[in-house]
């Protein structure tokens, strides 16, 4: 009795056994390439690999017949091995092969984010169909070793040009530091504050100021702030008093001083009042009902909106403009320009926002930061024209020449120039530098 | 002094960051950077929730126009502060099951969600729809045909506010097919990815160039009137 | 009638702005919607990527613009659970954590089957804004090596392999302002290359759209377009199609047109009224 129960177990084992052995298994990926990632801190690998035949997903087979159910690749299975630690020791698990990702079905690349600098690896990948069939192994064609680059080259063009710009820039501060006069246009909302501030002086009521809702890490709050520093200098001048609610604790911080300090240089340190300058709440909208509740109660005769603004823009602008103040704003929000425009007297559109310091200063150091900030606007519309003039001739050049002169120029303004390709246009045969991998 | 070392750290920061972009090896200090930057901003809440306390108080204590709301101000203050703290209304996290405090913050049925749910919500929703109201009396007010360029921008802003609706479609909808880029919301697709597109960008890159400008000028030490300085 | 006018009191606008908006709520006026290229653009970047793929979804808003950008969110939600990607949520806003909470109602409710820490999870909010997707861009468990309920992020299946955000195949991001899409297309998308596709507010929009093709996949701007992209997913998916609640932001068209449609006849009234003082010689 018993023998029969073992053959009978046997015969089941057999079967087991040679169901396995003839189950398909999907086709495996070939051609598995690993690199270094460039540009990085020496912690990632690039790897690439053609899809299985059985991939549903791979370009190769769209014309093909229906695909073998069986044998359809759900996954790709990869596996990593460490070669060498750099003198550090391996781990047991290390050592041998083990399971690091499972990308999904259509998928080519993947990056190991996981690696150790200086460390040596090797890769493999399989192919796993829905009954959790493994393909054959694909190996690596070699092993890798990331490692760190000094310069981040896919921001080459970047670091170009703001060595172009900042030397615009040195240039002229160092002409006007040599006393060469540099003239720069009237901004009408600038002049205007001085008549706004003059006449909340004239009707005994006072100027309101609000710095934006962004913190002082904001470069528009401190363009605001800047601002700030010559409508306090005015307002103590007539002998106004000036309200600032501010947003953040920080910039009501920074604000304090500044108003402080223009006190200070218009010689009425007396008449500085630092409670003037307080901290309302971060919340938005909780800031405007404050501030708005202040404009009604108080009316302001003049509103001077200065930073970076959202929705609350028209808000304030609205309020003010019921309560029939001089309303003067700048920002550099293009979606809250229309706002400001519409419901202000005056609107500082953007960069002469920026320009406002330097403007309100007259000092000759910062006009020359304006006429370099000028010279690279004349590099920008010079790329622009010359990547316009090729895009154009690429559009209308036939087929054939797609990858004439006109093409690559306009492949090089754009993905290197412009984008994050590197310095020069990779070498002919390797078109995969689009970095989709991610 | 007291301008200079906020002026060298102001410099120094700046350019830890400049270099942080380009060089991979100190692609972690703009983080740290930023992480000190979190760090002194949240200890300045108390200074400004302190600001916020000390101005109403002494409204309160002066009897000044008003100090009725600064003392629902102080009072909704303190309630917030100690509901939040404490979690009230949280029960300790089913992983945690020994740290009564354990639980999220903003748990259902909890203080701080009852404030979130029935004050935060209502009121910041309301502030924002009143944007509705402004929009209109700023549109009848300002939006005037004064010369060309502002009939164009009128004209412009009635396709793109009736090709936002249905009414773009059902207005034109009896156009034939050879001129269906005639329907309102057809227009109105065109006017934001064409004109507009180019308008934004222009803008954009004018802004940039301001904000690198303005950068170097922090960052070279001419600018500093935001540190109280001429 | 021209002194009135001239002399209209705001509270009149107010009033019919009031009306205008409640009327077709109220009277549950709705319209067909007609799917705009942006619209199909973002709704093919969610349906071209293989099933199952990690998806971010960054909802970066708070209950002041819940009214404009939570249909979305929600559609983008119902999209991905379709889809049966593998969906993190996470919120740069403090307040915007709970919203992200209303997409897991919404996936509890409308999709039983997905299971928590498998098919979808919550990082939970931490300040910095634009810093925390500096950070999550190379190290993600640095910023959050916990999940919303304060479990290890090496305790979660889904997350169990995910070392930083470039480990996603898409990033959606509904934002109503900073941070959010723009510092998501800055610090994320552009350097990394990482597919992304934003909903935004009405006013947002315009900034958003020179980011189109390369920076961003798509831009879904203010109601109408999620109106739009509710329109496309309902073609593909019946099951949603049928799903009274996935429906929300084409119910807010019926309001928008006849608010549109006041906004519009101010702006006639506001100029014949312009007309006749120039004729006047009161302007």
């Amino acid at each position: 009795m018993k023998l029969q129960h073992l053959s009978y177990l046997s015969m089941i084992a057999i079967c087991i056994a040679t169901s396995q052995l003839f189950a398909e298994s999907p086709a495996p990926p070939t051609g598995l390439t690993i690199t270094d990632t460039p540009n990085d801190a020496g912690e990632a690998c690039d790897l690439s690999w053609s899809m299985s035949p059985d991939d549903i997903f791979n370009p190769i087979r769209a014309d093909e017949a229906e695909p073998n159910p069986e044998t359809i690749v759900s996954a790709y299975l990869i596996e990593r091995m460490t070669d060498d630690a750099n003198g550090a020791e391996i781990s047991e698990e290390d050592r041998t092969w083990r399971k690091v990702n499972e990308a999904s079905a259509g998928s080519s690349t993947w990056t190991d984010r996981t690696v150790t600098p200086g460390w040596t690896y090797s890769y493999r990948i399989t192919a796993v169909d829905n009954q959790k069939e493994h393909s054959e192994w694909c190996n690596g064609e070699a092993s890798v070793t990331p490692s760190m680059q000094a310069f981040n080259w896919s921001k080459g063009w970047l670091a170009i040009f703001m060595l172009i710009f900042g030397g615009f820039v040195a240039y002229f501060i160092n002409e006007a530091r040599s006393g060469k006069k540099l003239w720069v246009r009237k901004i009408a909302g600038l002049v205007a504050i001085d008549e706004a501030v003059g006449r909340a002086t004239e009707m005994g009521r006072p100027v309101l100021f609000v710095a934006g809702i962004q913190d002082i890490n904001e470069i528009q709050t401190l363009a605001g702030l800047t601002v700030l520093s010559r409508v306090a200098r005015t307002a103590a001048e007539y002998g106004a008093q000036i309200e600032v609610p501010t947003c953040r604790s920080l910039v009501m911080a920074a604000a304090r001083e500044t108003v402080e300090a223009a006190y200070l240089s218009a010689g009425r340190p007396d008449s500085y009042q630092p409670d003037r300058i307080h901290y309302l709440t971060d919340e938005q909208f909780a800031f405007v009902a404050g501030v708005t509740g202040y404009m009604v109660r108080e009316e302001p005769a003049a509103c001077v909106y200065m930073g970076g603004f959202y929705a609350e823009s028209l808000i304030l602008a609205e309020t003010g403009n019921h309560i029939g103040a001089i309303q003067v704003a700048g920002t550099a929000m293009p979606s809250q320009l229309p706002f400001f425009v519409a419901s202000c007297d005056y609107t500082l559109i953007g960069e002469e926002f920026f320009a406002a310091s330097a403007y309100l200063s007259n000092d000759p150091l910062q006009i020359g930061s304006l006429k370099g900030q000028d010279y690279g606007k004349f590099v920008s519309v010079f790329i622009l024209v010359v990547g316009i003039f090729f895009a154009t001739l690429t559009n209308f050049s036939d087929a054939d020449a797609k990858q004439g002169f006109a093409a690559q120029t306009l492949s090089f303004i754009t993905d290197n120039m412009l984008g994050d390709a590197g310095l020069l246009p990779v070498s002919e045969g390797n078109t995969d530098d689009t970095g989709d991998d991610s | 002094m007291k301008r200079l070392v906020p002026l060298i750290i102001a410099i120094c920061a700046g350019f830890v960051l400049i270099i942080a972009n380009f060089i991979p090896y100190a692609q972690e200090w703009g983080s740290t950077a930023q992480e000190w930057f979190n760090i002194l901003a949240v200890g300045a809440m108390v200074l400004g929730g302190g600001n916020l306390i000390k101005l109403h108080l002494m409204k309160v204590s002066a009897k000044n126009k008003g100090w009725g709301y600064s003392v629902v101000t102080i009072g909704c203050f303190f309630a917030t502060l100690v509901i939040g703290l404490s979690k009230m209304g949280v029960h300790p996290n089913p992983i945690y099951p020994d740290y009564d405090w354990s639980g999220y913050y903003l748990e259902e049925g909890s203080g701080l969600w009852w404030i979130y749910e029935h004050m935060v919500v209502p009121l910041t929703s309301m502030m924002f729809a009143m944007l509705a109201f402004y929009v209109a009396t700023a549109a009848f007010r300002a939006f005037r045909a004064k010369n060309t360029e502002a009939t164009l921008l009128l004209v412009t802003a009635g396709i793109v506010l009736l090709g936002r609706t249905y009414a773009g479609v059902w207005l034109f909808g009896w156009l034939p097919e050879s001129m269906e880029w005639l329907r309102f919301d057809n227009l109105t697709v065109w006017i934001m990815d064409i004109p507009n597109t180019a308008g934004t960008r222009a803008i954009t890159i004018g802004i940039a160039l301001g904000v690198v400008a303005t950068s170097l000028r922090i960052l070279l030490g001419v600018d500093r009137s935001y540190l109280g300085q001429d | 009638m021209y002194q009135f006018l001239k002399n209209l009191d705001r509270r009149w606008i107010f009033l019919s702005m009031l009306l205008a908006v409640a009327i077709p709520i109220l009277m549950r006026i709705a319209f067909p919607e007609v799917v705009s290229k942006q619209a199909k653009m973002v709704f093919d970047a969610v349906e071209s990527i293989p099933d199952g793929s990690n998806v971010l979804l960054s909802f970066d808003f708070d209950p002041a613009s819940e009214g404009e950008l939570l249909p979305m969110a929600q559609a983008f939600t119902r999209h991905c659970s379709a889809k049966g990607h593998k969906q993190y949520y996470m919120a740069l806003w403090p307040l915007g954590s709970p919203m992200v909470d209303k997409s897991l109602d919404t996936i509890r409710a409308e999709y039983p089957d997905l299971e928590y820490g498998i098919d979808y999870m919550k990082f939970d909010y931490k300040a910095g804004g634009e810093a925390v997707i500096r950070m999550i861009t190379t190290d993600l468990r640095g910023m959050f090596p916990l999940d919303s309920r304060g479990v290890s992020l090496d305790d979660i299946p889904m997350t169990k392999n995910i070392k930083n955000i470039q480990d996603m195949d898409l990033i959606i991001n509904v934002s109503a302002g900073d941070p959010g899409t723009k510092q998501w297309v800055q610090f994320a998308s552009t350097p990394f290359g990482i597919t992304t596709v934003s909903g935004c507010t009405g006013v947002q929009a315009p900034q958003m759209y020179p980011y189109i093709p390369k920076q961003l996949a798509g831009v879904l701007g203010a109601i109408k377009a999620a109106a739009e992209y509710e329109a496309a997913i309902d073609e593909v998916y019946p099951e949603i199609a049928a799903n009274p609640k996935a429906q929300e932001a084409k119910r807010r068209m019926g309001p928008q047109l006849v608010a549109h449609s006041l906004m519009v006849g101010l702006i006639i009234i506001g100029n014949c009224i312009y007309y006749v003082g120039r004729k006047r010689g009161d302007v």
